[in-house]
């Protein structure tokens, strides 16, 4: 099963601001909360997000234990040249997903 | 950015009732022209999570449930999609859950048509309550009838269940002493705490709760109630959720799908 949603306009102009947004599954364990027996329920979170277009960062987010489970991430950048955008969610526990849209810019 | 871990409990709010009863109640239940969905006592920004669906977490689940769908299982070798021709067979169905299973001499669930699928037709293991995997399915059969009006079977087989859950509904129970009607009917948009007491519409289950910050059942919210009432949950299995969830839906008869509805 894969893991993220993720909605990128499929054609944009040069120039132009657009919208990325993405939602992915994860339970975004805080490390704070005691289970049934009392004990620790370890942290397991996302610990960071970013996002490059073509190569180049254009976001990127230091996510914390006080963020809900499935966390939903929007920013916006700006339309330069048609090619790829890679999201990349990367936390504990070896957590580690990686998305490619292409996008063209007309 | 993200959302904010919602921490008000049911359990806590509960406690407030007392002064939330001491008002005279109305009688009876709502008239059809005035039944408003949880929907709409929410505030924008939980309405604008649910009504965009890159936005409401339920899609999560809602994409998982395609995936088995579409996954053959069992020693029948047979995915879903091998008996039903199409997702677009299966629209409308949610809209007329519970219905009667005749084998059985009883109406069954949604979630428990899917385990007899399971059982019957793919000849494998039974999903859990609450299970990752049935809620997905679920929330994947239930999206196909977003949009359509609630719609019971007229089958007279149903009458005598319907009229229990209508009894349960109505019945006091637990030590704060309460029934479903009670809170529902009598104080249905009046305030629980801070929260706005819904009508209590079965309209978009499965739903992400906030609260729950997960995909949840009807009987999952009727458990949350009942403890709140301080009554013993009945067990997963119980044919009780059954009867309340068939009074329910022909009280909501005609009512718009939501599903996957998000709540706070």
């Amino acid at each position: 099963m894969s893991h993220a949603l993720i909605s990128v306009p499929k054609a944009v102009k040069r120039g132009q601001v657009f919208e990325i947004k993405t939602l992915i599954s994860h339970r975004m364990e805080t490390g704070f909360r005691a289970d049934a027996k009392g004990q620790l329920v370890p942290r397991d979170i996302i610990q960071r997000f970013t996002c490059t277009y073509n190569g180049v960062e254009v976001f990127n987010l230091k996510l914390s234990p006080a963020i809900a489970a499935n966390p939903f991430i929007s920013f916006f950048t700006v339309a330069t040249e048609s090619g790829t955008i890679a999201l990349r969610w990367t936390g504990d526990n070896g957590f580690a997903v990686e998305e490619t849209v292409s996008i063209k810019v007309e | 950015m993200s959302r904010r871990r919602v921490s008000a409990g049911l359990l806590r709010a509960a406690v407030c009732l007392g002064a939330a009863l001491a008002a005279p109640l109305a009688a009876g239940q709502t008239p059809d022209g005035q039944r408003r969905s949880g929907y709409d006592d929410m505030s924008k920004s939980v309405q604008a999570m649910q009504d965009d669906d890159m936005a409401n977490p339920g899609m999560l689940w809602v994409r998982d449930g395609e995936g088995l769908w579409n996954r053959r299982v069992g020693s029948a070798d047979k995915a879903c999609a091998d008996c039903h021709a199409g997702i677009g067979s299966i629209s409308g169905v949610a809209a007329r859950y519970p219905a009667f299973e005749a084998t059985l001499g009883r109406p069954i669930a949604l979630e428990q048509r899917i385990n007899l699928c399971r059982t019957n037709h793919q000849r494998t293991e039974p999903l859990g309550p609450e299970s990752r995997e049935l809620l997905a399915l679920s929330a994947y059969v239930a999206q196909q009838s977003r949009g359509q009006p609630i719609a019971p079977p007229a089958d007279p087989r149903l009458q005598p269940f319907i009229e229990g859950g209508e009894a349960l509904y109505a019945r006091r129970q637990g030590q704060l002493n309460l029934s479903c009607a009670q809170c529902h009917d009598d104080n249905s948009g009046r305030k629980l705490g801070s929260a706005t007491i819904p009508q209590g519409h079965p309209s978009a289950y499965p739903i992400y709760r906030l609260e729950w910050q997960s995909l949840g059942s009807l009987k999952r919210r009727l458990r949350n109630c009942l403890i709140g009432m301080r009554a013993e949950p009945y067990d997963y299995g119980a044919q009780e959720y059954v009867d309340l969830e068939l009074f329910l839906m022909s009280r909501a008869r005609g009512m718009k799908l939501e599903s996957p509805g998000v709540r706070p």
